[in-house]
């Protein structure tokens, strides 16, 4: 009961700054506000027992690309302290391109309901949650590791992420640093 | 089972209070959290409370390095109540605000960055048993926490206002997040030995402690976890004689303080941590699970001694490093980075890794440790061999430029000489 | 397990009391008398002139990304190492060719010049 409590108002938490971040006026704060953001969907992932991603989720997005986003706004001219309204012209658009995503994400929820638990049952730390034995849990990411690795599961994804953040960090050079005179 | 008020102080003795008091209370729902708030309120004091003598300890040692006595006036002799007259003194300034600042920014990074640093405390196993709590992905944990703690100072350079604070938070930004690679590069290779994340785990594993085992990976590890915590030679975020102080300087009284202190509580943080992934924790030669012929489980008293000399070994090894050796450029401190470290530590994941498995199975651990060893050190004299054929290049080239230079000069003053 | 992690909150609740009890303090002790001279921006005798926050060079901005690049990389990595004494002499060979592919990254960087700092 407690936890779900919990989990709403973190829930609640990461929404709000979310909406902060597209509606504040001021750059720094809408990063600041996405921050915080990130930090709730950390909550929510160990309110759901997945402590590795959380602390995937601190160190990734908080700790490099926060950063990343901060460095970028000052890389920009005279964006910082700007008073013009952050909403543009097509609300309605935006607003029905989240309404179906939200729709499509509905849908696929509904479609998976045979997997919902019909009751909330003893002993485990979340009402809505599928039980899972605490040794799985434990063991969940040694296993994550073992299936980077074994060729039956995910290797060759594990080595194309690889090759995708080398494709990201050339193609991002390429794209912001200045070119040579050879090269221009 | 009821409360005794001997058998409790048995278990302070023995370090193992939460069990009894867990054994007295039963198993009611209440039981677990209030232990756990106790714990954390614990973890967070002693976190807080040993600044205070790392601040003493610092200045005394450095004072000696330079010549000095150091403290000697409040306290009695030695200046043991120093810091407790600086908090004292801070206590009663103005917190000045700067104009134009970004309040929440401003006001937000001293909580923040104390917070951080007291976080990082919970997965620390002070004594066999005496720990805030055992992740599972311990030192994860404490990188993913670390790397918050980034955050923060973009946060007071910002919030500041002040040319200088921004530019020393974005110095001081560029530095840490380059040696983050390293740090958690080279923390690899003890979960790779120990095959696990956990603290405790890592601990136990080190039959042979692990600096002995891949030396290399525990220099990689300290020299970065030097410049993660900007100390000397790394201090170039508090440059005074460049950006005046870096990322603190409109900050004052308290909120001065936080800044402070949680640079002291992340130095010895990241001595703690260096004790326990290399230098064996809390073990002491077997000592750490020794129990007397009348059934105490004296052990863990030792355990807990052995890893506070060992902490402030190494904190004292920092302030040995800072009372000794110059800052380092910018430049510098950059390319020794990406294109000495971040190499290397590649390269020993890859070797290491290696090693590991080409070794058989079930061989003794001093068999295994000794393979390791004899690898990093190959692997170290490979790098040194390929920095000092690097440097011989370009010093050679270096002087081919200055001889041009010379003879230019040299006609240069005979002109003037005729000039004249 | 989610009750390792109750510790965790406990700590995020409590350790900003710990600031804040000082710095709490030191607002109700220390004077407050703030004017217009004490609260200008510190710089070294004279008034600041014009904005702080002006454009950076792109160089932080690619330091921050390759740093994005080794971050997820390590992050990778960790399962990996932890679940080492589980996996065989094939997983060397994935791994070796996981961070080769990363060091070829490294390489265009630095061959590009990008890592000099200027």
């Amino acid at each position: 009961m407690i936890e779900q409590i919990i989990f709403i108002v973190i829930s609640l938490f990461t929404l709000m700054m979310g909406w902060v971040v597209v509606s504040n006026n001021n750059l720094f704060h809408a990063a600041l506000a996405l921050m915080a953001s990130f930090l709730g969907v950390a909550g929510l992932y160990v309110m759901l027992d997945a402590g590795f991603l959380a602390m995937a989720q601190l160190l990734v997005y908080i700790g490099a690309i926060s950063i990343l986003i901060i460095f970028a706004i000052m890389l920009t001219r005279r964006m910082m302290r700007t008073d013009e309204s952050p909403f543009n012209s097509q609300p309605g658009l935006a607003g029905l391109t989240a309404v179906s995503v939200f729709a499509v994400i509905g849908f696929i929820l509904w479609q998976m309901r045979q997997f919902w638990p019909v009751e909330p049952m003893e002993g485990v730390s979340l009402a809505f949650k599928t039980p899972v034995p605490d040794s799985m849990i434990l063991d969940s990411v040694a296993a994550m590791g073992r299936a980077f690795v074994s060729p039956d599961a995910f290797v060759l994804p594990f080595e194309i992420a690889s090759v995708l953040l080398l494709a990201a960090l050339i193609g991002s050079i390429w794209v912001a640093w200045p070119k040579t005179e050879d090269e221009a | 089972m009821s409360f005794s008020f001997l058998e409790f102080l048995k278990s302070l003795v023995e370090l193992t209070t939460g069990t009894y008091l867990r054994q007295v209370w039963g198993d009611a729902p209440w039981v677990d959290p209030t232990l756990d708030v106790i714990g954390a309120l614990l973890v967070a004091t002693f976190g807080l409370l040993i600044v205070l003598v790392l601040i003493w300890l610092e200045r005394k040692v450095i004072a000696r390095f330079q010549d000095r006595i150091g403290p000697n006036r409040v306290g009695g002799k030695y200046g043991l109540l120093q810091p407790v007259a600086d908090a004292l003194k801070l206590l009663t300034k103005e917190i000045i605000t700067p104009a134009g600042a970004d309040l929440w920014a401003y006001n937000l990074a001293p909580f923040l960055i104390v917070v951080t640093v007291l976080m990082m405390w919970a997965v620390m196993p002070f004594a066999p048993g005496m720990i805030g709590v055992d992740l599972n992905i311990g030192l994860f944990y404490v990188l993913a926490i670390s790397s918050v703690s980034v955050v923060t100072i973009l946060l007071a350079g910002w919030g500041s206002n002040n040319k200088y604070a921004l530019l020393g938070a974005f110095r001081a930004v560029a530095q840490m997040v380059s040696y983050e690679v390293p740090m958690i590069l080279s923390l690899l290779i003890p979960i790779l030995l120990a095959r696990s994340m956990s603290t405790v785990d890592i601990v136990e594993a080190q039959a042979v402690p692990f600096i002995i085992v891949v030396p290399l990976s525990a220099l990689i590890f300290f020299i970065s976890s030097l410049a993660e915590m900007g100390r000397t030679p790394f201090d170039l975020l508090e440059a005074e004689s460049e950006i005046v102080a870096g990322f603190h300087i409109e900050y004052s009284g308290m909120k001065f303080a936080m800044f402070m202190l949680a640079e002291y509580a992340s130095a010895l943080f990241m001595s703690g941590l260096f004790v326990i992934v290399f230098l064996g924790g809390y073990r002491f030669f077997g000592l750490e699970t020794y129990v007397t012929s009348g059934g105490f489980a004296l052990g863990n008293l030792i355990g807990l001694v052995a890893f506070f000399i060992k902490m402030f070994v190494m904190f004292s090894v920092l302030v040995w490093i800072r009372g000794t050796l110059p800052r380092f450029r910018i430049d510098q401190m950059m390319d020794f980075n990406w294109k000495f470290l971040v190499p290397l530590s590649l390269a020993l994941i890859l070797v290491v890794a290696l090693v590991d498995k080409a070794l058989p199975v079930g061989v003794s651990a001093w068999t295994q440790a000794g393979v390791h060893l004899v690898s990093n050190v190959l692997v170290g004299a490979v790098a040194l061999e390929i920095l000092r054929w690097r440097g011989r290049k370009q010093r050679e080239a270096q002087e081919g430029r200055q001889e041009g230079l010379e003879s230019v000069g040299v006609e240069a003053t005979v002109a003037e000489a005729v000039a004249h | 397990m989610i009750s390792d992690w109750r510790f965790i909150a406990f700590m995020v609740v409590i350790t900003p009391l710990f600031p804040a009890l000082p710095i709490g303090i030191n607002l109700l002790l220390g004077p407050r008398k703030p004017n217009y001279i004490k609260q200008q921006i510190y710089e070294c005798g004279v008034e600041t002139v014009g904005d702080t926050w002006v454009q950076f060079k792109v160089q932080y901005y690619i330091y921050a990304l390759i740093f994005v690049i080794f971050d997820i990389e390590a992050v990778f990595l960790f399962p990996i190492a932890a679940a080492y004494g589980q996996v065989g002499l094939f997983a060397v060979v994935e791994i070796a060719l996981f961070i080769v592919i990363l060091t070829a990254a490294l390489a265009y960087a630095w061959g590009r010049g990008v890592l000099k700092w200027v």
